[in-house]
């Protein structure tokens, strides 16, 4: 456990009922941690609060450890996303929501010092394992970004991407079938389809986003990871994303990160609270927004801190 | 007085007017504890009279420099008889030539006309005299300024503002210099150019064929009129130049790609310096590898292949150019790829496509513009190159798309032509500013055109 965590605990106790008070240093802290790491059933290795199983899983972590370099970021957590639900990942700032959504499809592995450990299935295919193809991995767990970033290409040609690079379709027709039903699922289609040769990155933000959800789709993925896809848009475009989630969810597993509660309480099924690289509870989201099993989560979910 | 004592003189008096300011402003403050009601600190009110000093004379000097010999000489010139004065302009400027030398005491050739001494006597008293009063303003100039200064001298005096308005002068005026060179350089090439087309006509020069600039040295000379087609010139450069490009643009992009995505960082810190001092080469060195090594090399798979290959071929010089550019092209594309943002690749990667489709499909589309930017900086530097074709490729103006020909071009002929001894309005010599005033064009707005498609990019991802 590391010191500065607790630390960082300590300060978000006070700062709630009084800041005034002496903190204690670094070096009795971290006596403190070395004594509580000692005793078996501390709070640092209480399990997660709630139950993290799914009945019909579609992706399984255990024990999933994450380090950039020295930082742990993500310590011991275990989570299942099942079929045809949407996890919502919430949690403040800098608690490790990104890093674990990353490591479902190993976007990790493009950065030079993240390592990852733990037991990550995904139907019950190893996705840490050294000869896991990644590419295959990538193209069956899709990704939505925060910023969305459509390729300097046109509409059609973002879309048709990842199906020209996976061999999905033998033909023009059978592009130009993908393509629209992906735009179409994106809720998008009406939108663009007499601008399909236009720039996609002249689109409008919202649209930009449908579009990046349109061309993850459309490799016919099994999971859409989500990292905070609304964060850049504004609410009428959030809702037709959050509608589009709805619909979604009935095809994939889904995971979202989201700082918003009310999304989170408005799109998922299940949502995880992480905090500081742990995930503290886990449960239906109605529990854990109306009766928290966890001091942290309660604090988090009332919007006294995060 | 010589100058240099002059300047050294005004030196001395800035330095002391700059002690003289400062203990003033110290005095008027009442005493260096209350320098605090000063507006300035006491060294900008020093800076401050040093300025008022030192840069009136300045200019009073630079003033001199450029019209004193002039208007010395037409007074010189008034002096001489007659039939001197109405010589037509060159013979006049070769006997102004002698009263120079006269003057200096270089040679007096024995057949020198006495009224040519004289006139050297004139002008050296003048010169001499002009010196004196100019000493006498300059320095009367310094103590009026410290004076006027010492007036001004007020502790609510603005000091501080005044000479940085004075330091920001200096600093335009230093940034305009290098404009000012361009524009002088480019009026210089025009000026001899045209007078080069005075001889030869434009049209006659771009579109004639022929390229053999011997011009007759006596008029009862025959046959070598002269001819200034400069066609094949041109057709040499480019095919030199796309030679070299051929070399440059794939392994440069290449080494751009690998540098900026798949190298580590410890390959990183070895592979650019490395290639920075491919750049860093002469070009003359590259000049002794293309003819030595190169030339030879070729030569001999030529003659292997059974292909006749000129031993100063186009193929050597271009190879050579294209190894020297890779570096210039390597580096301008790196930075160029290095500016695609990585949500563009995370969103590529994250559908499942590799590394290599990343960059084909997603990177390098999106960088073109900035890489052709880049390639066309490049195609600027070839054609301008000038001492590797010199040493590799021939002087022989043909007119062939044959790389194992040898050919010319542009730069190589302008050094041809300005080296030796030449008569400077013969049109073998004006040619030469002819060809560079092209050459000048043409970079530039190759470079003019590269620089606006590489802003236009990077403006796209800010
Ligand atoms: N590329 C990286 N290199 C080093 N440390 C990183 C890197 N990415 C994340 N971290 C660290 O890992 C921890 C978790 O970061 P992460 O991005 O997962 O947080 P997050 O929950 O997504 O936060 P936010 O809500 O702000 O997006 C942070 O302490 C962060 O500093
Ligand atoms: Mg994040």
């Amino acid at each position: 456990m590391a010191v500065e965590a607790v630390r960082q605990d300590i300060t978000e106790e006070l700062g709630r009922t009084d800041n005034k008070v002496d903190l204690p240093s670094m070096s009795e802290l971290a006596s403190y941690v070395a004594d509580q790491d000692t005793e078996s059933g501390s709070e640092a290795d209480s399990p997660t609060v709630g139950d993290y199983t799914a009945a019909d899983p579609v992706m399984t972590v255990r024990d999933c450890n994450v380090f950039y370099g020295d930082t742990h970021a993500l310590i011991d957590v275990n989570l299942d996303i099942g079929r045809n639900e949407v996890v919502a990942l919430i949690g403040p700032s800098g608690c490790g929501k990104s890093t674990f959504i990353r490591c479902l499809n190993r976007m990790n592995d493009t950065i030079d010092i993240a390592r990852v450990t733990g037991d990550l299935r995904l139907y019950g295919d190893d996705i840490n394992a050294r000869k896991t193809d990644v590419v295959l991995l990538r193209a069956r767990v899709g990704m939505v970004f925060q910023k969305p970033n459509p390729f300097p290409k046109s509409v059609y040609e973002n879309v048709a991407y990842g199906p020209r690079l996976h061999g999905l379709a033998s033909n023009r027709a059978e592009l130009d079938e993908i393509v629209q039903t992906s735009l179409e699922r994106a809720g998008l289609w009406d939108e663009v389809k007499d601008r399909l040769e236009e720039p996609g990155t002249g689109l409008s933000g919202g649209q930009q986003q449908r579009l990046c959800i349109a061309r993850t789709i459309a490799v016919s993925p099994e999971v859409i990871l989500m990292d905070e896809p609304c964060s850049a848009l504004d609410p009428i475009a959030t809702a037709r994303i959050e509608d589009l989630i709805d619909e979604l969810s009935q095809n994939y597993a889904i995971a979202i990160v989201t700082h918003s509660m009310q999304q989170a309480a408005r799109v998922s099924q299940r949502t995880a609270y992480f905090h500081l690289g742990r995930v503290i509870e886990v449960d239906t989201t109605d529990k854990v927004f109306t009766n928290p099993g966890h001091k942290l989560t309660e604090d988090y979910v009332t919007g006294r801190f995060g | 007085m010589q100058l240099t004592t002059l300047l050294l003189i005004l030196a001395a008096m800035a330095v002391m007017s700059f002690m003289v300011g400062r203990q003033r402003a110290i005095g008027t403050a009442g005493g260096y504890r209350q320098i605090k009601t000063l507006h300035s600190l006491p060294k900008y009110y020093g800076y401050y009279a040093a300025i008022w000093c030192g840069i009136p004379g300045l200019i009073l000097i630079a003033f001199w420099l450029a019209i004193a010999d002039s208007v010395i000489l037409d007074r010189v010139i008034e002096s001489l008889p007659a039939d001197l004065r109405n010589l037509p302009e060159s013979q006049l400027s070769l006997v102004i030539n002698d009263i120079k030398n006269i003057a200096v005491g270089q040679f007096a050739s024995p057949d020198s006309r006495a009224e040519l001494v004289v006139a050297a006597d004139l002008y050296t008293a003048l010169h001499s005299s002009a010196r004196r009063i100019l000493s006498g303003l300059v320095i009367l100039l310094g103590m009026i300024g410290l004076g006027i200064a010492w007036l001004r001298l007020r502790p609510e005096l603005r000091a501080r503002n005044h000479v940085e308005g004075m330091v920001k002068l200096g600093l335009v005026l230093a940034s305009t210099l290098a404009i000012f060179t361009t524009v002088g350089i480019l009026a210089s090439v025009l000026f001899e150019a045209v007078r080069f087309f005075q001889k030869v006509p434009v049209t006659d020069f771009l579109f004639g064929l022929t390229w053999s600039p011997q011009t007759a040295l006596r008029a009862d000379q025959v046959g070598s009129s002269g001819s200034f087609g400069a066609v094949p010139l041109f057709t040499g450069t480019l095919l030199i130049s796309f030679i070299a490009m051929l070399v440059a643009t794939p392994i440069g992009l290449m080494t751009a790609v690998y540098l900026s995505e798949y190298a580590t960082r410890r390959v990183r810190t070895w592979v650019k310096p490395a290639l920075e001092i491919l750049a860093g080469v002469p070009t003359v060195v590259y000049g002794y590898f293309a003819a030595l090594t190169v030339a030879p090399l070729l030569g001999d798979i030529g003659e292997f292949l059974g292909l006749e290959v000129a031993s100063e071929s186009a193929l050597g010089a271009g190879l050579v150019m294209g190894i020297m550019i890779i570096p210039f092209v390597s580096s301008l594309s790196d930075d160029v790829i290095n500016a695609v943002p990585q949500a563009m690749r995370d969103g590529s990667y994250a559908l499942g496509a590799t590394q290599s489709e990343t960059i084909k499909k997603v990177v390098l589309p999106a960088a073109l513009p900035g890489i052709v930017g880049s390639t066309l900086l490049a195609v600027s530097r070839a054609i301008g190159e000038t001492m590797i074709v010199v040493m590799a490729a021939g002087l022989a103006a043909n007119l062939t798309a044959n790389p194992l020909q040898a050919v010319t071009t542009v730069t190589v002929q302008i050094v041809t032509l300005l080296v030796g001894d030449q008569e400077f309005d013969s049109a073998k010599t004006l040619a030469a500013f002819a060809l560079g005033l092209v050459l000048f064009i043409v970079t530039l707005g190759l470079n003019v055109l590269a620089l606006q498609i590489v802003r236009r990019y990077r403006e796209q991802y800010e």
